[in-house]
């Protein structure tokens, strides 16, 4: 799954695939490219989020899936079948637009009765009356689009695309404007019916822990291109570029040089302190890299105590800040090269708290450590709440 | 709260003042003497005056005299509005979704016409279907016309003169409407399997309701009034309820007569406004 960004070539002549294949997707706007020769693979009936900052071009993404936008170049295939030109009311693909695109002139049945009618189905009543119900909004069907609230129009566009049952469902952000209440109990009930009509979801979303939380795989865009993609723990774990590491929770990048090599680790110099990383971890050619380690993954203890027994450890560290934010502290840690590594302690109870200005020793396991390119910037994907590194 | 929307509501009549005022001299007062006019004694002349006799007759009268020309201006009136309809807006929406940045310059040609006078422009389309011209010759060509056929003084040049006179009036609210409308809601009825026709049905028309019902009215009802047209392009058998007024008025001096046409003309229009705008439901769009 994890290896799913890099297509194997006989594999994409394999018109047998019956999920959603991208491939070399490209959308120019006059000199600008917003999709930049994309290519992925969306397994039939997966949930599969696509996550990335803003501007990136998930939307456009969508949009070209939808057939609302037709690539510069590149092809879609679903289920084997070449829909790169076929037109938006001939896919079998439905959206539930960033910007709802509620029908204003029609009230939220009729909204939400749109595609079935169209379509000639039988029954409209009871399948819009029932869908209605799951999203809360049954005694609301007699409504215009403009007597609701924000977050009750969202649900009426999730209502209308879901409906259709359609192969490919196209979410951009669609619980965005809900509070996290109902947000959550949505992103329940989304599973819930991704997982019982067998549908392929695909789920833009700003928010990292919808994303985690929700998809079986988790792929990371950043300026058009797919950074990586796999399973979210996978992607969290053993993140393959600094965008990623920074743009999924946070982590601590140190240069350092390889100085060797070996088939299953990898030693690092890091500012005169050895430390190593299994082979598999590390996601660079060159000799000089990042080692990067997620701040949870850090252990401290005071100077010389004996941590985790197969560890790295970083002596030299002097605590400059402390939080405590309930379920762990996280502090500042300045080490001898200069730079401040985070650490989140967990409050098991059994650790004392570290003051500010205490020395301290930092110490993490080797297979919990990645190498990143050097030529990458170490910022990239950073986000700018939480601590300025 | 209570406070606000009593301030908001007197803000609101002296915003109604100066509109009022004008209406009141310029519209209630000549419409009051207009019902007036109808009713004076019929006897009465410009030489000797009117004496207000309270002449309902006078309405008895100028119905059965003028009900031809009544409803010809009807006819004429609705068949240019619908030719209009279907002209303006296939223009209004190329002009709205499809002229990219020529947009402005289209909507400035369409009222440039306006630059020059109303009777100069109805003249020329004399010139235009005059029996010698390039148009008769070559539809007499063609054999669409008979070599003594003419177009010049026959309904068809009035009802053409009144369709391209009040073309605009229909482009104008028609365009308003549609540029109005949110692109992404064509493109969410496509996503929701409805083909281009079925989008234009379902979400442009409906959408577009507002403007062509204001578009519609302010084509109808001056249309209808008109006697330029039927004046310069039509023949005595296509006189209009407007040709009538005006030689009342200005020929025969019989001002009562004149003035009830016009009160009948008036209501006539009001109320098939009114049936019209709640029949097409759309006040709440207006
Ligand atoms: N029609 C267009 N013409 C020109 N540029 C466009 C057009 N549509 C999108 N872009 C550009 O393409 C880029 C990607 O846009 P897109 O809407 O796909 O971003 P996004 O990832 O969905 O962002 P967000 O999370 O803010 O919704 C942006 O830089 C945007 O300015
Ligand atoms: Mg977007």
């Amino acid at each position: 799954m994890s290896q799913a960004a890099e297509i194997d070539p006989a594999a994409q002549l394999d018109a047998a695939y019956d999920g959603l294949r991208l491939a070399g997707l490209t959308k120019s706007f006059a000199a600008f490219t917003a999709v930049d020769d994309l290519d992925l693979d969306v397994p039939r009936g997966s949930f599969f989020a696509l996550l990335g900052p803003s501007g990136c071009g998930k939307t456009t993404t969508l949009r070209m899936v939808a057939g609302l936008d037709s690539p510069t170049s590149g092809t879609i295939t679903l289920a084997g079948q070449d829909i790169t030109r076929s037109k938006p009311y001939q896919r079998p693909v439905n959206t539930v637009f960033q910007s709802y695109a509620l029908f204003p002139h029609l009230d939220i049945f009729e909204n939400v009765a749109f595609g079935l009618r169209r379509r000639k189905q039988r029954d409209v009543e009871t399948q819009v009356a029932d869908m209605l119900d799951l999203v809360e909004l049954g005694s609301q069907a007699r409504k215009r689009p403009a007597q609701l609230s924000g977050g009750q129009q969202q649900r009426v566009a999730l209502a209308r695309a879901l409906i259709n049952k359609p192969e490919v469902l196209l979410l951009d952000e669609p619980l965005g404007a809900l509070d996290l209440k109902l947000r959550r109990s949505m992103q329940i009930e989304l599973k819930r019916i991704q997982t019982e009509v067998g549908l392929t979801f695909i789920h833009v979303t700003h928010d990292q822990e919808e994303a985690m939380t929700m998809a079986d795989t988790v792929a990371v865009m950043n300026k058009g291109l797919i950074e990586q993609m796999g399973a979210p723990a996978e992607l969290y774990e053993n993140p393959r570029s600094t965008f990623v590491a920074n743009f999924l929770g946070q982590s601590n990048l140190i240069a350092g040089t390889i100085t060797s090599r070996a088939s299953d680790v990898v030693t690092v110099d890091m500012h005169g302190i050895t430390v190593s990383v299994p082979t598999g971890r590390t996601h660079t050619d060159g000799d000089a890299g990042w080692v990067g380690i997620r701040p949870e993954k850090v252990l401290i203890g005071e100077p010389g105590e004996e941590l985790d027994a197969p560890g790295n450890t970083i002596p030299g560290g002097v605590v400059t800040d402390v939080s405590f934010v309930g379920v762990s502290t996280q502090y500042l840690v300045r080490m001898p090269w200069g730079q401040e590594l985070q650490v989140f302690q967990q409050n098991t109870g059994r650790v004392r708290m570290f003051r500010v200005g205490e020395s301290v020793e930092l110490s993490w396991r080797p297979e919990y450590a990645f190498v990143l390119d050097q030529s990458q910037d170490a910022s990239a994907g950073a986000q700018q709440v939480g601590v300025d590194g | 709260m209570a406070e606000t929307t009593r301030r908001k509501g007197r803000v609101g009549y002296l915003l109604i003042l100066p509109g009022g005022l004008w209406l009141l001299l310029f519209f209630a007062f000549p419409f009051y003497s207009l019902v007036a006019t109808s009713l004076y004694d019929p006897s009465g002349s410009d030489f000797r005056g009117y004496e207000m006799s309270y002449a309902f007759g006078n309405y008895v009268d100028v119905i059965r005299d003028y009900w031809q020309p009544m409803l010809r201006s009807l006819l004429y009136g609705a068949t240019a509005t619908f030719f209009c309809l279907v002209l303006g807006y296939v223009l209004a929406y190329a002009i709205a979704f499809k002229s990219g940045r020529w947009k402005v310059l289209l909507l400035v040609l369409v009222i440039a016409p306006f630059f020059t006078s109303f009777l100069i422009r109805t003249l020329s389309w004399k010139l235009l279907l005059a029996d010698d011209g390039f148009v008769v010759d070559t539809l007499q060509f063609v054999h669409i016309l008979g070599a003594d056929d003419r177009l010049l003084a026959t309904p068809f040049a009035v009802v053409a003169g009144l369709t391209y006179n009040f073309l605009p009036f229909m482009v104008l609210p028609l365009f308003a409407s549609l540029d109005k409308i949110d692109y992404r809601l064509i493109e969410a009825s496509g996503d929701l399997y409805a083909n281009p026709v079925r989008a234009f049905f379902k979400v442009t028309w409906p959408l577009s309701l507002p403007g062509v019902v204001s578009g519609t009215l302010l084509t109808f009802i001056p249309a209808v009034g008109d006697f330029i047209n039927a004046e310069i392009l039509g023949n005595t058998n296509t006189r209009m309820i407007g040709n009538v007024i005006q030689s009342l008025f200005t020929d025969a001096n019989d001002y009562p007569a004149a003035g009830a046409l016009s009160v009948i003309l008036m209501l006539m229009i009001l109320a098939m406004v009114i049936v019209y705008v709640r029949r097409a439901g759309t006040e709440e769009l207006l």
